[in-house]
This record gives structure tokens, C-alpha cells and sequence, in this order.
């Protein structure tokens, strides 16, 4: 510490300023501890928020979806077989995520089927990687809310898939639709997306 | 200068060490800003390469280059790197300067926490970025965080927990650092209202930083918690709510999103009242519209999760609190533009970036509010016009101004004039760039394409072709700045103490390059006064 100059701060300047300081630390590390109380009573606040307010309200939320509970459940047929009063468009689509290296279609663009009745459908591919490798077929059910209902017994997707270089097989899904599917989907995709499983653990 | 034979003097008794020592235990506010500036510009050039990598990606529609997981983990920790590591570390950098010379301290109040402040942030980059070499690869599951997918990640969620932990507490002593400077180590005489609009614009921000940085904290410990030591605050199954983690996250994000703007405003500020050679209009008007801002902050952030499925009550406070965002920063807008009418411009590299921000953050801030409309948010909710909206902000907003702030302080930290050509190369191709990489993601995001996806419906193509060629332009375009900053820090024309004829404020007073102590006499109330009178109109009302 070099001596105060005239015009300095004095030593009594000093030892005040280091002492507001302090205490100002002080008050501003209290400060962020309230701030870091605070976003764990954020957890019950909401709660509170909720309960007072009814935001959420379970019971509301369920009696606002009555109708529309009761419209599916009268619409839901107890009888089991195939319901030959309706026909469903199932549509089916392949995608790879790497252009190129594989070839992967659907035999059928698409199939007419009856709720409740088993059905077959056909995918081929073929391995244009160059080496032996296995691949892995990821599912998606479009629109989204017909997936519960539609049931796949038999799949290819179900496990990993090994393919020689060059090797092209027929890939078969088993599938039936639920007679419970809401009257108003008579239209239901079925995609699959063909990851190279091989690829992957080659790149870890 | 009476001031200058002083310094000199002072110079003789440095005791500081030399070599790597001097770095790591440097308590000298300018050393630690200077550390501060370089890992903010190392982190900007990390991150950087990691929009680099996406931009590639999206270069054409289907897979080329990385896969869906690696892709995932560039967008998140691109932006965990941008944002953590490059504009808040920057900010704190050039507080650590220039605070102390703006208001007449011989240093920072807390030097040693300083020191401290800093040397967290390797570390803390250090595990976030360790994240790349572990099981499951780098955190991928997007900056914010949501449960329960960033639970799904592989070793790396820990890692980054921490990371954040470590950031936060460096970023909330380098507000405490600001704030206890400002309040008890101005100068006598320097009175609130005399500071210069950086300083003001920094004490609003180091605020925020101390009210919304522990809760960051405490979001993230709870979804430590969640994974590790079988709590539900965010699982359904066990009673909690992930929706719940989404309040908490925003509570701390919004504000946070002013953190990174409102240094900004502070010194488009100071930029724009030198080069225009006129005093700062409405400088009260400014400190207040900063400060409503601020408040503000705290009461909008549902406004980032409109479509979770709030009450309809709650759509419409979060969207009219938001647009009244609009009216400070209007305010600030329309100061601005004043500032400059009439006045006697010249376009010197700083005040060309405090331009390019003007017009280009006004355009994001419009985007804001089109996103604030909550009806209109289902539409853009997670698109591309979001992605853009925030880049305008974050990009030609924050970004531009440190380079402005760069350009304008750099000759009185090294004494030398940097290449003024150069200099106004690299603006005029960062501008052209960032709107050539920029403007089209707003079409790409009203057409409907979604943000953090690898891959895209082909109709996306022909935008995002253009924009990725923007993203290669504007990358390439910054290495101009390490190369012009290196080169004036080694020499060139000799600065003058007043580097900018307009400048005003107790910095210039100083000779360039600024000692390594300063101030250690306190400057003379007429000093403070002559830089006073050229922002405050009435200067010697205190």
C-alpha cells in the first residue's frame, strides 16, 4: 500500500469504504440466496396457483372432455372379428434417413382393410452399403391419434435386421386395426425410417 | 496533462509478476477484463464452427454430413457456448475495463473475487465441452433444457449441470463485483445521474444477473435431483409437472435475454453521441426506459410456452405485458435516431456496427412482437421464424455492439490505432452476411419448416441453400477481427488520449494506453463535470 497522497482518500476513508463494501457483499450474496429460495418455491407457488385459480383442475379438465369421451365410448363396438360396415384406408411409406445407400420401398402403396381383421403387408430392401452391415426399421403412425389403435402382431421393426452386401429381402408386418378406431379416421400411414444400425456403432 | 505524469509515476512501483503467474493471479481490473474479452472471443469462435457444422448440415435437404444425435448436440451447445461463453463473458470483460474508468475507481471493489469470477469459466467450459468425448456424446436435447428429454442424455447431463453451476456462480459474482463498484467506488462527485450510460445500463444488468442466475441454478440442481436422487419435480409419475420446469427455466430466460441486450444498449449509447458529435438525447429517459425494460423482464416469460396449454387469461397478460416491452425500447429507438438528427456523422468502424445494430435489432425486435401475438404464436412456435427472430437480437444486436465496443475502446487499452480499412471490411461484410444468413429463415419459418431438425421437406431447400451460404460468409468474415485486433495490440499509429474526437466521459481524460493503474487519485469534480455536462443536459444540477 503506497501512503495516502494530500488529495487521497484518507486511511479512515479506506477502512470505511472496506467496510461499506462488505457489507454491501454482504447484502448481495443474502440476495441471491433469496433468488435461488425462490425458484424452489416457485414448485409450490404454482401448486398454489393452480389450486386457487383451478388452472389444470383435473375434475375440470375431465368434465370438459365428457362429450367427448361418452361420443367414443358409445361409438366403440364390443364385438370382436372383423366389422365389414367400414373400410380404412391404410397408406405405406419408406424413408431413409441417408439418400443412397439402401434401397427400401413398400411392396403395396397401400391396402383397404376392415377394422378387426388381421392383414399382411410387405416392404423390400435391399443393401447398397458395400459391406455386411444391420439396419434397424423405426415406425411412425400418422395421424398421430390412430396409433393407439393399431396394432402390429408381427413386425420387422420389432428387431434389428442383419443384410449381407447386395442382399435383398422381403420385410413382412402383420398388422389389424381396432375396432375402436374413432369413426371420423378412415385414413391411417403407416412409415417406416430405416436407420443403418452398423454405421453408428462403426462411428463410436 | 497533470493526470499522465501521475500514472507515470505509478508505474515504477508495479509489482506485477510476470509470465502465466501475472494471468492466473492478476487482481488488475484491466488484466482480468482482457482475460474476460479473450475467452469470450475463443468461446465465439467454438461455438461459432459449431453453426459452421449446422449450417452445413442444412446445407441440402437429406443427411451429408454428421448424424441426427451430433446434429442435436451442435445446436445445444452451440448455443450453450455463444451464450454462456462469448456475449455474457464479453460483457463482463468490457465492465471490468471500462467501469472503472467510466466512474473514477482505481479498480474493481472485490478484486480477488474477480480474479476468481474469471478462472471459473474454463473449467466450466471445460466439463461442458468434455460432454463430446463421454457415452451418449454431448448434451442434445436443446439449450433450454426440458425435462424429461434432457433426462434421456447420456453421462454428458451431469457434466453439463455442473458446467452451468459453475457459469452461473461466475456470472453472479461478476455482478455482485459490478454492482458493490458502482455503488461505493464512484468518484466524489460522480452522482447517479452523471454515469455514462454503459455503467447505467450495467448496474440494471448485474441485477438481473443476481435475481435470475441462483434460479438457473436451482432449475438445474432440481433436474439433477430428478435423475439422480429419485425427486419428481418434473415427472408425472411421481407428482411433478414437466411443464413446471418450463416456468422455472423461462422465469430465469426471459430476463436473461436482457442480460445479454441491455450492456448494448449502453454502449450504442456512448457510440452514437461521439460520432454524431451531440449529446446522448434523452439520457434520463434512457436510464428509466432501461431500468422498465428490466422490470418488465420479470413478468413475460410464459410468453415463450403459449401453446403448453395455458388458461386463456394467462395467454393474454403474458402477450399484452410482452408488447409493452415494445414502448421502452421504442423510446430508446427514438432517442437514438435523435441523437444523430442534425448532427455532424461520420462513420468510423465502432458507429458503423451501433448503425447496423440499429436497424437490424429494430427489425428482430418487430419479429418479437409478431411472436408475442399469442394466436399468431401457434403458428410460429418452434419454426425457423424464431430461430431468426432471436439471431436478429442476439447477433447484429449483442454481438455487433461488443465489436463496436471493441473498436471504440480498443486504441485507448494499446495506445495504437487499429486498420481502419480492414475494420470497415469486416462490418460491411458481417452485415451483408448476417441478413444474407438471417433474412430467409424468417420465409423458411412462416412456411412452416421446424428449428433443431437435421433434415427437411425439400420445398425448404432453395432458403436454406442461401442461408447456409450467408452462415459460410459471415464465419469467414470474423477471422478479420482476431487478425485486426492482434495487430493493433502489437503496434501501429500511436492513439491520442481523446481517440475520438466526439468522445466524452472520464476515460478519455486518461492517456492511451491507459496505465495499468489508474484513478488511483480520484479524478477532479471538474472533470467529472465536463463529461457529465455532454449526456446529463442540466450538468451541474447535482
Amino acid at each position: 500500500m503506497k501512503e495516502p497522497a494530500a488529495n487521497e482518500p484518507g486511511m479512515n476513508d479506506a477502512l470505511t469504504l472496506r467496510r461499506q463494501n462488505r457489507s454491501l457483499t454482504g447484502k448481495l450474496w443474502l440476495f441471491v440466496a433469496g433468488s435461488f429460495a425462490f425458484g424452489f418455491a416457485l414448485v409450490p407457488l404454482y401448486r398454489v396457483l393452480c389450486q386457487v385459480t383451478g388452472f389444470g383442475d383435473q375434475k375440470l379438465l375431465s368434465e370438459a372432455i365428457a362429450p367427448i369421451t361418452a361420443a367414443n365410448a358409445a361409438n366403440a363396438p364390443v364385438a370382436i372379428g372383423a366389422d365389414e360396415s367400414r373400410t380404412v384406408t391404410v397408406e405405406f411409406m419408406a424413408n431413409l434417413p441417408t439418400v443412397g445407400n439402401w434401397e427400401f420401398r413398400p411392396v403395396q402403396a397401400s391396402l383397404q382393410v376392415h377394422p378387426g381383421q388381421l392383414y399382411e403387408a410387405r416392404f423390400v430392401a435391399r443393401n447398397l452399403t458395400g459391406h455386411d452391415t444391420v439396419a434397424q426399421a423405426v415406425p411412425n403412425i400418422a395421424p398421430g391419434e390412430a396409433a393407439s389403435w393399431f396394432h402390429k402382431t408381427q413386425c420387422f421393426c420389432f428387431s434389428p435386421q442383419a443384410f449381407k452386401t447386395g442382399e435383398q429381402r422381403v420385410l413382412p408386418v402383420r398388422f389389424f386395426i381396432d375396432r375402436a378406431l374413432p369413426v371420423y379416421v378412415d385414413r391411417v400411414t403407416l412409415s417406416y425410417t430405416f436407420y443403418d444400425t452398423a454405421l453408428r456403432v462403426a462411428a463410436r | 496533462m497533470a493526470y499522465s505524469a501521475t500514472a507515470e509515476s505509478h508505474d515504477h512501483h508495479d509489482h506485477r509478476p510476470s509470465g502465466i503467474w501475472r494471468w492466473l493471479s492478476t487482481t488488475n481490473h484491466k488484466d482480468i477484463g482482457t482475460l474476460y474479452l479473450i475467452f469470450a472471443g475463443v468461446m465465439f469462435f467454438v461455438g461459432g464452427s459449431m453453426a459452421m457444422v449446422i449450417r452445413l448440415e442444412l446445407f441440402k435437404p437429406g443427411m451429408q454430413f454428421v448424424d441426427p444425435a451430433f446434429f442435436n448436440s451442435m445446436t445445444t451447445v452451440h448455443a450453450l457456448a455463444m451464450i454462456f461463453g462469448g456475449v455474457m463473458p464479453a460483457w463482463v470483460g468490457l465492465a471490468n475495463w471500462m467501469i472503472p474508468l467510466q466512474v473514477g475507481a482505481p479498480d474493481m471493489a472485490l478484486p480477488r473475487m474477480n480474479n476468481f469470477s474469471f478462472w471459473l469459466l474454463p473449467f466450466a467450459f471445460t466439463l461442458l465441452l468434455i460432454g463430446f468425448f463421454v457415452p451418449g456424446g454431448a448434451p442434445a436435447g436443446g439449450w433450454t433444457l426440458y425435462p424429461p428429454l434432457v433426462l434421456q442424455g447420456g453421462d454428458s447431463f451431469p457434466l453439463a449441470v455442473f458446467a452451468i453451476h459453475l457459469m452461473g456462480a461466475s456470472s453472479i459474482m461478476g455482478a455482485i463485483n459490478v454492482i458493490v463498484t458502482i455503488m461505493n467506488m464512484r468518484a466524489p462527485g460522480m452522482t447517479l445521474l452523471r454515469m455514462p450510460l454503459f455503467v447505467w445500463t450495467w448496474l440494471i444488468t448485474a441485477y438481473l444477473l443476481i435475481a435470475v442466475m441462483p434460479v438457473l441454478a436451482g432449475a438445474v440442481t432440481m433436474l439433477l435431483t430428478d435423475h439422480f436422487f429419485g425427486t419428481s419435480f418434473f415427472s408425472a409419475s411421481g407428482g411433478g409437472d414437466p411443464v413446471m420446469f418450463q416456468h422455472v427455466f423461462w422465469f430465469f430466460g426471459h430476463p436473461e435475454v436482457y442480460i445479454l441486450i441491455l450492456p448494448a444498449f449502453g454502449v450504442v449509447s456512448e457510440v452514437i453521441p461521439t460520432f454524431s458529435r451531440k449529446p446522448l438525447f434523452g439520457y434520463e429517459a434512457m436510464v428509466y426506459a432501461t431500468a422498465s425494460i428490466a422490470f418488465l423482464s420479470f413478468i413475460v416469460w410464459a410468453h415463450h410456452m403459449f401453446t403448453v396449454g395455458m388458461p386463456l387469461a394467462g395467454e393474454l397478460f403474458f402477450m399484452l405485458s410482452t408488447m409493452l416491452i415494445a414502448i421502452p425500447t421504442g423510446v430508446k429507438v427514438f432517442n437514438w435516431s435523435a441523437t444523430m438528427w442534425k448532427g455532424s456523422l461520420t462513420f468510423e468502424p465502432p458507429m458503423l456496427f451501433c448503425l447496423a445494430f440499429l436497424f437490424l435489432f429494430t427489425i428482430g425486435g418487430f419479429s418479437g412482437l409478431m411472436l408475442a401475438i399469442a394466436p399468431a404464436d401457434f403458428q410460429y412456435q418452434d419454426t425457423y421464424f424464431v430461430v431468426a427472430h432471436f439471431h436478429y437480437v442476439l447477433v447484429p444486436g449483442s454481438i455487433f455492439t461488443i465489436i463496436a465496443a471493441v473498436y471504440y475502446w480498443l486504441p485507448k487499452w494499446t495506445g495504437h490505432m487499429y486498420n481502419m480499412t480492414l475494420a470497415k471490411w469486416h462490418f460491411w461484410l458481417s452485415t451483408i452476411f448476417v441478413n444474407v444468413l438471417f433474412f430467409p429463415q424468417h420465409f423458411l419459418g412462416l412456411a412452416g419448416m421446424p428449428r433443431r431438425i437435421p433434415d427437411y421437406a425439400t420445398q425448404f431447400a432453395d432458403w436454406n441453400m442461401v442461408s447456409s451460404i450467408g452462415g459460410f460468409g459471415f464465419g469467414l468474415s470474423q477471422l478479420l477481427f482476431p487478425y485486426i485486433v492482434i495487430k493493433c495490440i502489437r503496434g501501429g499509429e500511436k492513439a491520442a488520449a481523446r481517440v475520438w474526437e466526439g468522445a466524452h466521459g472520464l476515460e478519455w481524460e486518461l492517456p492511451s494506453p491507459t496505465p495499468y493503474h489508474t484513478w488511483e487519485t480520484p479524478p477532479s469534480i471538474a472533470l467529472i463535470h465536463k463529461g457529465g455536462e455532454h449526456w446529463t443536459e442540466d450538468g451541474d444540477d447535482a
